[in-house]
């Protein structure tokens, strides 16, 4: 098992984008069949993401989680102004997470958390009519955290830790609507970074008053993903001094917030066998203002992109019952609210409110090892909407159209307690 | 477990299938109509705007971005086929006859050595040699660079044995289907359900290209006689025209004729002024004094023997000052030839000054200058010593103006064309696009989604480097008005493009 794991996490791209924004919510096939709600939920090492106070409430001494979701996305534009339509490749990609917690006496754990919660991938057809704002893009961030949680009296626990981020960028687009080389191939500029790597932190808090009633908070502090000195490559631009830039590679800088972002739920067991949770979700968008991509030393124009992301929350309700000794079965749902606001819709990430429809099951192999299954269907209603914010020699060309997304995301983790 | 994976696998395949539709689907047709048009197989017939040439030159991207294969695309919407274009060979543009190169590339922006930038042709030899015929299969645009009305329908346009002696098409040899084809006859054997019929410019356009060097054939009904800088007979551009248009309506759907725009709206004779030339003090005063007997003495005394008009001594008077604006010096034919007299007494001037003055005026807001004068006012004659400027003390030939003369001939023959194009559309009852007037919206200034498109040389976005033919913004901007007239004439809802989508001139030092 652990060694399919490893091959899957090599193997495998880690990142994706089914959600506002460029968050990837599916950090725990548990939390994921009940609508991703997990802030007040303690049934697995899970929990070290959504609200690492509770690992030390954990029964077992040593708790692991680990699993794999498979991503399929797809939005689809049309003009029908113009008669252009065009749709994303549906790449599978395939975010994970790997959460190990360990209880070393009745008032102190400490855990490991691996996870992927921001990634972005959404590739067009190539020199599609919206090329000019993006062909391609790839955003990967790997959060690696180290956790403590703290039992302060049987109705409170703190966890939290700091967060190291390594990250990277692929981002290609065509450099306008029209200019080509020589030979009609439209001029084309890619960015590449990797290894950009920075510092956050997480804290929460778990509150029990009674047995059946937990609340849960938990909050993750924004950290700026800065890239410096990668590498852009323009291609196909005609051998002409009129035309500021060259076929070649230069350096470039931009920065990514990868925003802070809070939640805040309560959980109940009504019964041994059926319990029910409500959380809501804040992430802090407001960060993301504008992607300024600058070419330093090259007399390239910096390329600024304004975003104007607004903060948005997420409402999540989700349910288990314990079916038998071997099957627990769960179903959520979600409303995810886009953090992008009409007239900044750009298809980079192409997402407006969407509605979550989650379902999963775990079946316990024996007392120590569960294989947790989670279903996700993400729906989008059909939206009018523009990126209002490009410019051709001083005048804004808005890109419109007709968006439709969808998302499928199957997932499969395991459980391991000893 | 690999049991799992197995669904996985499955599963991929059962979501990868999911793609969300739209509840009215812009690639299943949903919100457009053909109408009364059938547009499966639409062929359009024309000259070189309707192969998509320009930069002075056919070229693979010109080509796809022929106003024609442009329209071909929009009409996917409702119905249409693919538009198969007799594709040259490179995007290099230029021609080989057996090797031998008889067109030359295309024209680029190209930037010197000064920063100045300027039209030059693209390096590289071409790879289209007109001997490879691509005829066969499929072929959708008849457009036919160089092709004049009766050009059309006549039999060997596309034999190669013609081209040497200019009296076959060379860009017609690649895809004629016979030696004694005809284009129409061509265009027709491809049992088209839709048209496009764009001819008539090259009837007046060589003439005014050339500076009207060539003949006004009004009268002569014999278009085997004409030379390559003739006008049309006007009777003879009828009777072509209304043979090519009863051919291709009668036997389609319908289809989509373009009339014939003013040249005078066209860079290739509004970006050189007649007064473009800076003199300073000393070459003014040379120059002055060099005219001010011919201007004083001599015009006024031809007038008093009644040779000339006073009219025409008003016209001849030769005066220039010291700055920028002075109007060059002409050669106009349809001056008064004075050459003989002025060897004669009380001149007794010698031939070669005599054959100067004979039909010599000044330039004036009237004439217009081609575009290839502009490297050429202001050299130096070969030979010729310092003094010897071209446009000034040695006068431009006929070939680099238009006079209010001949601009006059072809405008009268343009709006009998034009009036004859009208009426043949209406009695046919096909869609009429009025191209003369788009090109004057242009040149006063249109309001595309890409900000504002003019005629200006090069910076203006409409036409390309050689200053007639169109960028493929501009083709774009064709296409949507016939797209325009055609849903108008067939009840049908073709949409438009974005004229910002498509390029304009290409900047390139290759």
């Amino acid at each position: 098992m652990k060694k399919l794991l490893l091959s899957m996490g090599l193997l495998l791209s880690f990142y994706s984008v089914y959600a506002g924004g460029y968050r990837v919510a599916t950090q725990g096939q548990r939390a994921l069949a009940m609508g991703h709600s997990g802030v007040a939920v303690v049934n697995s090492a899970e929990t070290a993401f959504f609200n690492p106070a509770g690992l030390i409430l954990l029964e077992d001494r040593l708790n692991v989680s680990a699993g794999v979701t498979g991503v399929f996305n797809s939005t689809s534009w049309q003009n029908s102004s113009t008669g252009q339509f065009s749709s994303t490749e549906r790449n599978v990609s395939t975010p994970f997470y790997l959460y190990a917690s360990y209880k070393i006496n009745e008032w102190l754990a400490a855990g490991l958390s691996v996870y992927t919660p921001y990634g972005s991938r959404v590739e067009w057809e190539k020199d599609w009519p919206g090329s000019h704002l993006v062909n391609e893009i790839e955003l990967a961030a790997i959060f690696i955290q180290p956790l403590v949680s703290v039992k302060v009296n049987d109705y409170l626990s703190v966890g939290g830790g700091p967060i190291f981020v390594t990250g990277s960028v692929d981002f290609n687009r065509n450099i306008t609507r029209s200019l080509v080389d020589e030979d009609g191939n439209r001029a084309n500029v890619g960015i590449s970074d990797s290894g950009i790597t920075n510092w956050g932190w997480g804290a929460s808090v778990m509150f029990t008053p009674t047995e059946e009633l937990k609340v849960g908070f938990n909050y993750r502090s924004e950290i700026m993903m800065d890239a410096r000195g990668g590498e852009a490559t323009f291609s196909n631009v005609p051998n002409s001094p009129a035309v500021p830039a060259q076929n070649g590679v230069v350096p470039f800088n931009a920065s990514l917030p990868l925003p802070a972002e809070w939640s805040l739920g309560v959980s109940y067991e009504f019964s041994e066998k059926f319990m029910a949770t409500v959380q809501v979700d804040r992430t802090l968008w407001d960060v993301y203002e504008s992607l300024d991509i600058s070419f330093p030393g090259t007399g390239i124009p910096d390329a600024v992109n304004p975003r104007n992301y607004k903060n948005s929350s997420i409402y999540r309700v989700g349910a288990q019952y314990k079916a038998s000794e071997q099957w627990t079965i769960r179903a959520g749902y979600y409303f995810d609210e886009s953090p992008v606001q009409s007239g900044f819709f750009a298809p980079e990430t192409p997402r407006n409110d969407g509605h979550g429809f989650t379902g999963g099951f775990s079946f316990e192999l024996n007392d120590k090892l569960a294989l947790d299954f989670a279903f996700l269907y993400l729906r989008f209603s059909e939206v009018d909407e523009s990126y209002d914010f490009y410019m051709e020699d001083g005048v804004q060309v808005p890109f419109e159209g007709t968006f439709k997304s969808n998302a499928f995301l199957p997932g499969i983790g395991i459980t391991y307690k000893l | 477990m690999k049991k799992y994976i197995k669904y996985l696998a499955l599963a991929s395949l059962v979501f990868t299938s999911c793609d969300p539709e739209f509840n009215d689907s812009v690639e299943d047709g949903d919100f457009y109509t053909a109408g009364e048009a059938d547009f499966s197989n639409f062929v359009s017939v024309g000259n070189s705007l309707t192969a998509g040439f320009a930069d002075n030159a056919l070229y693979i991207e010109g080509q796809k971005n022929s106003f024609p294969n442009i329209m071909a695309q929009q009409f996917k919407r409702v119905g249409g086929g693919d538009f198969v274009q007799p594709l040259m060979n490179d995007n290099l543009g230029g021609l080989l006859l057996n090797g031998n190169q008889i067109a030359d590339t295309r024209l680029v922006l190209g930037v010197n050595a000064e920063g100045n930038p300027g039209p030059r042709n693209i390096s590289g030899t071409p790879t289209t040699d007109i001997t490879n015929s691509i005829h066969g299969g499929q072929m959708n645009n008849f457009g036919v660079p160089g092709a004049k009305s009766f050009h059309l329908v006549a039999p060997g346009y596309g034999n190669v044995a013609g081209v040497p002696v200019g009296a076959a098409n060379p860009y017609f040899v690649r895809f004629a289907s016979a030696e004694e084809a005809t284009v129409i006859g061509d265009a027709m054997a491809q049992n088209p359900s839709f048209f496009s019929l764009w001819i008539g410019n090259n009837d007046i356009l060589g003439y005014a290209t050339s500076g009207g060097v060539g003949v006004n054939q009004q009268g002569n009904l014999d278009p085997t006689t004409y030379g390559g800088n003739d006008i049309t007979d006007i009777n003879v551009f009828g009777s072509v025209y209304s043979d090519l248009i009863e051919t291709l309506a009668s036997n389609t759907s319908g289809g989509v004729v373009y009339n014939i725009p003013d040249v005078t709206n066209i860079p290739f004779f509004t970006t050189v002024p007649a007064n473009p030339l800076p003199l300073d003090e000393t070459t003014v005063t040379i120059l002055n004094a060099t005219f001010q007997a011919y201007n004083e003495q001599v015009l006024p005394g031809l007038q008093q023997q009644g040779v000339l008009t006073e009219e025409e001594v008003a016209l001849r008077q030769i005066n220039f000052q010291a700055g920028p604006g002075n109007f060059v010096t002409i050669v106009d034919e349809d001056l008064t030839d004075l050459t003989q007299i002025l060897q004669g007494a009380p001149f007794n001037l010698s031939p070669e000054q005599a054959q100067t003055l004979g039909q010599l005026r000044q330039a004036n807001e009237t004439d217009l200058i081609v575009l290839p004068a502009a490297n050429f006012i202001g050299s130096q004659v070969e030979g010729g010593g310092v003094s010897a400027i071209n446009g000034v003390s040695v006068p431009l030939g006929d070939q680099w103006v238009l006079t209010a003369t001949e601009q006059a001939e072809i405008n009268q023959a343009r709006v009998a064309y034009n009036g004859i194009i009208q009426a043949l559309a209406n009695q046919h009852n096909v869609a009429f696009v009025d191209v003369d007037m788009l090109l004057q919206e242009v040149a006063e200034g249109l309001p595309t989604d890409s900000g504002v498109l003019t005629s200006e040389f090069a910076a203006g976005g409409a036409f390309s480097l050689d200053g007639v033919h169109l960028t493929p913004r501009g083709y774009s901007v064709i296409a949507n008005r016939a797209i325009d007239a055609i849903n108008e004439k067939y009840g049908s809802s073709v949409p438009r493009v974005n004229p910002g989508d498509f390029r304009t001139i290409q900047p390139s030092n290759n």
